[in-house]
């Protein structure tokens, strides 16, 4: 197996982009990316795509095809594209992909892609689709959303472990705190704890300030074999590890709710692979899709004993400045979470932390970065552990 | 422009309906719906009115003050977008009820929310061409929201009518522009009941887009700025999105407050902007300066800028009834939904 490295990487800003279509901000990332690296067209082998449902929202499929064609590496390059589908973790397989095709030795020069365009549906619509990502047969068709399995996870968490729902807020509001510092982020503005918990409920105990919001967005890497980063970079930044592991596609069917067993799996196969534990962490970026997702995850990920998130968060060891700086970006919460680009995009915000160039939100000496996405109510998990080589 | 607002008159359906009655019946937090939309009640037209009579008795409120006779009206244009008839024009109808037919030309608009405004530049451009001697522009609405829609909290009856000419003008207008876009975050198609909604779109690339745009663009046409005007009158569909704008352009809440009306009677669509002008006009001094900038869905903003004349002192405004008076209505007029939704027509009885 040979090295990977990070040679580039971008996104567009999230948010709710309604006079700009899926290919343009598709176009708009791979270009950053592709710019950031240096290399041109003709230096790239293969394009891997993370979307999760543009059939649904957009009414496009054979996504791959269309942004390698918009792209400009289609028409006269005829570059090999490959989409890349599993929910929340889209974006990170894609770059999973990637990874093993350079690492291969199949191919040198490859870039990963993500996005997902959702608010030109309405709202319902839209959270319908999402609802995609867990069992129809035996989930939804009885009334359950993404939020409501989501919704039973807090509970049981609340119930088991003492989780408060000040706790769970507090996710919300450092995550925010952290989005104010990222100009690419759909919400840039610090809001108070009083405000999650006065928000209205999507499912109790959860409400709308503890869900991710609908977005717009794309982001774009560029991965290169340890052969050739040097060439274009004197910063790379290696990919040391990807784990990822699967679990029941249905909440009812698992060995347990408070804890996902995907993530759990996926952790250490990437921390076996990298030889490492979570306390060699500097910084990371986990799966908020809702605040008891990032407390849930920042147990299985062992950065906090099991039952201990929710007090971690109180005590926020979490945000900036703390023991470990988590969702730098804003996370799924306040940079926005476009579900196919948000894996690819918790890539990039751990590249800057790497190479120092998080300006405002730079976590302080980070070496080692760690992205952690998840697919469905859990059925998906992928954890890439990445190091700075400067 | 020759062409000037001469009188005008108001009328707001006198039920009411809280946004609490209407949370309850759909397991909604009503209290905090109505507080998000800065809605505390709406208006409800009783089963025996409709666009028709909202708009006639607008008229006459504004024949009877400005003493004119309705034979000397040589157009009238109603825009709404709920006319009782999808063929069969409401325009000829208030003209003959009013008795200002037949020597006359009338036509109906439909133009999303500022179908009213548009019939006003309508009628102050035949009377400035002098093909008219007075020309009468009324937006009214009787607006729909489905059953559990959002739109419930918000949707609901009024209008006012402006006659238009060059004698005796109260509100002489200074400029006019227009900004139209389709931008299509509102819509009903023929046959439809109840329109459809963008959700979040209509906020920013919908209303605050065109708003904005158009009164900042009237502004710089004026050589004007916020400050100069006493009052500013805007598209209200809620009672949140004209606070924010006028915010935005650098209006004060005392600039704005007399001509919101949407916080205590809903959205009243094609009657909104309208309604707001006649509830500043009757309080306005001679020498003030008003902001009006309509918006409709898909269709974009009208902006006015009108300065009230001298002419206001002689203006017999109590010929009419005052859109405050009208407003404000005993508790015995609050209504609960299943009254609410009879008078509405959503019951289906026998026959129907």
């Amino acid at each position: 197996m040979r090295d990977v490295y990070v040679i580039g990487a971008g996104t567009t800003r999230f948010g709710e982009l309604w006079e700009r279509s899926f290919r343009d901000i598709g176009i708009e990332a791979g270009i950053k990316a592709i710019n950031d690296s240096g290399i041109t067209g003709n230096d790239i082998d293969a394009l891997y795509i993370g979307n999760m449902s543009a059939g649904a929202f957009i009414n496009q499929e054979h996504v791959g095809a269309l942004i390698a064609d918009y792209v400009g590496l289609a028409g006269s390059l005829h570059i090999p594209a490959t989409r890349v589908e599993a929910a929340g973790a889209s974006g990170a397989l894609a770059f999973k992909e990637a990874y093993l095709s350079i690492s291969s030795g199949m191919y040198d020069i490859v870039v990963v892609g993500g996005a997902e365009k959702m608010t030109d549906i309405g709202d319902e619509m839209a959270n319908y689709i999402t609802s995609m990502a867990i069992d129809q047969e035996w989930e939804t068709v009885f009334g359950a959303t993404y939020a409501s399995l989501q919704a039973m996870m807090a509970r049981a968490h609340m119930e088991r472990y003492g989780t408060t729902r000040e706790q769970l807020g507090m996710v919300s509001v450092i995550n925010h705190r952290h989005g104010a510092l990222n100009p690419d982020a759909q919400f840039q503005r610090e809001i108070k704890l009083e405000t999650v918990l006065k928000s209205g409920y999507v499912a109790e105990p959860l409400r709308v300030f503890d869900m991710a919001p609908l977005s717009d967005g794309a982001a774009a890497l560029v991965l290169a074999s340890g052969d050739v980063a040097r060439k274009y970079t004197d910063r790379p930044v290696k990919v040391k590890a990807i784990g990822q592991a699967s679990d029941t596609i249905s909440l009812h069917d698992r060995r347990e709710i408070c804890t996902m067993d995907s993530t759990v799996y996926a952790a250490k196969r990437a921390y076996d692979m990298a030889g490492m534990g979570p306390e060699d962490i500097d910084v990371a970026e986990v799966y908020d899709s809702s605040t008891i997702a990032e407390i849930m995850a920042i147990e299985d990920l062992g950065f906090f004993p099991k039952g201990e998130g929710g007090k971690a968060v109180e005590d926020e060891k979490i945000a900036l400045g703390g023991e470990i700086p988590i969702n730098t970006s804003g996370g799924l919460k306040a940079r926005g979470h476009p579900v196919g680009a948000t894996g690819v995009a918790q890539i990039v915000e751990i590249v800057k932390q790497l190479r120092g160039d998080a300006d405002r939100r730079q976590v302080k000496d980070a070496k080692i970065g760690l992205a952690h996405a998840v697919g469905g109510s859990g059925a998906t998990a992928v954890v890439s552990i990445l190091e700075a080589e400067i | 422009m020759k062409a000037g607002i001469v009188s005008y008159g108001a009328y707001v359906p006198k039920y009411r309906i809280r946004p609490e009655e209407i949370g309850r019946v759909w397991g909604e937090d009503g209290a905090t719906r109505g507080k998000g939309l800065g809605i505390m009640s709406k208006s409800i037209p009783s089963p025996d009115e409709d666009v028709i009579t909202i708009a006639v008795e607008a008229a006459r409120s504004a024949l009877l003050r400005a003493g004119i006779d309705p034979q000397d009206i040589g157009a009238i244009y109603t825009g709404s977008e709920s006319h009782p008839y999808a063929v069969k024009p409401t325009s000829s109808v208030v003209a003959e009820a009013i008795l200002a037919a037949p020597d006359m030309t009338a036509a109906d608009y439909e133009f999303a929310c500022k179908a009213g405004t548009a019939a006003l530049q309508n009628v102050l451009g035949l009377v400035n061409t002098g093909w008219i001697k007075y020309g009468m522009a009324i937006g009214a609405d009787t607006s729909q929201g489905a059953p559990g829609d959002p739109l419930e909290y918000s949707a609901s009856a009024g209008g006012a009518a402006f006659i238009a000419g060059t004698e005796r003008i109260i509100a002489k207008i200074n400029g006019m522009y227009s900004y139209t876009t389709d931008t299509p975050d509102f819509w009903r198609r023929e046959g439809q009941a109840y329109p459809s909604h963008g959700g979040r779109f209509t906020g920013e690339p919908a209303y605050f887009k065109h708003v904005l745009t158009a009164a900042r663009r009237m502004m710089e046409l004026e050589g004007t700025e916020a400050k100069d005007y006493d009052y500013v009158v805007l598209h209200q569909p809620n009672g949140k999105f004209p606070r924010r704008a006028a915010a935005k352009l650098g209006f004060t809440d005392e600039q704005l407050a007399p001509g919101l009306l949407t916080p205590r009677i809903g959205n009243t669509y094609s009657g909104a902007v309208p309604l707001g002008l006649s509830a500043v006009l009757d309080i306005a001094k001679p020498g003030d300066r008003i902001l009006v900038t309509s918006f409709g869905s898909g269709a974009g903003s009208d902006a006015f800028d009108i300065s009230v004349t001298d002419e206001m002192e002689r203006f017999n405004r109590s010929a009419g009834p005052l859109v405050e008076d009208m407003i404000n209505v005993p508790e015995e007029y609050y209504v609960d939904y299943a009254t609410y939704v009879k008078f509405r027509g959503k019951i289906r009885r026998k026959g129907d």
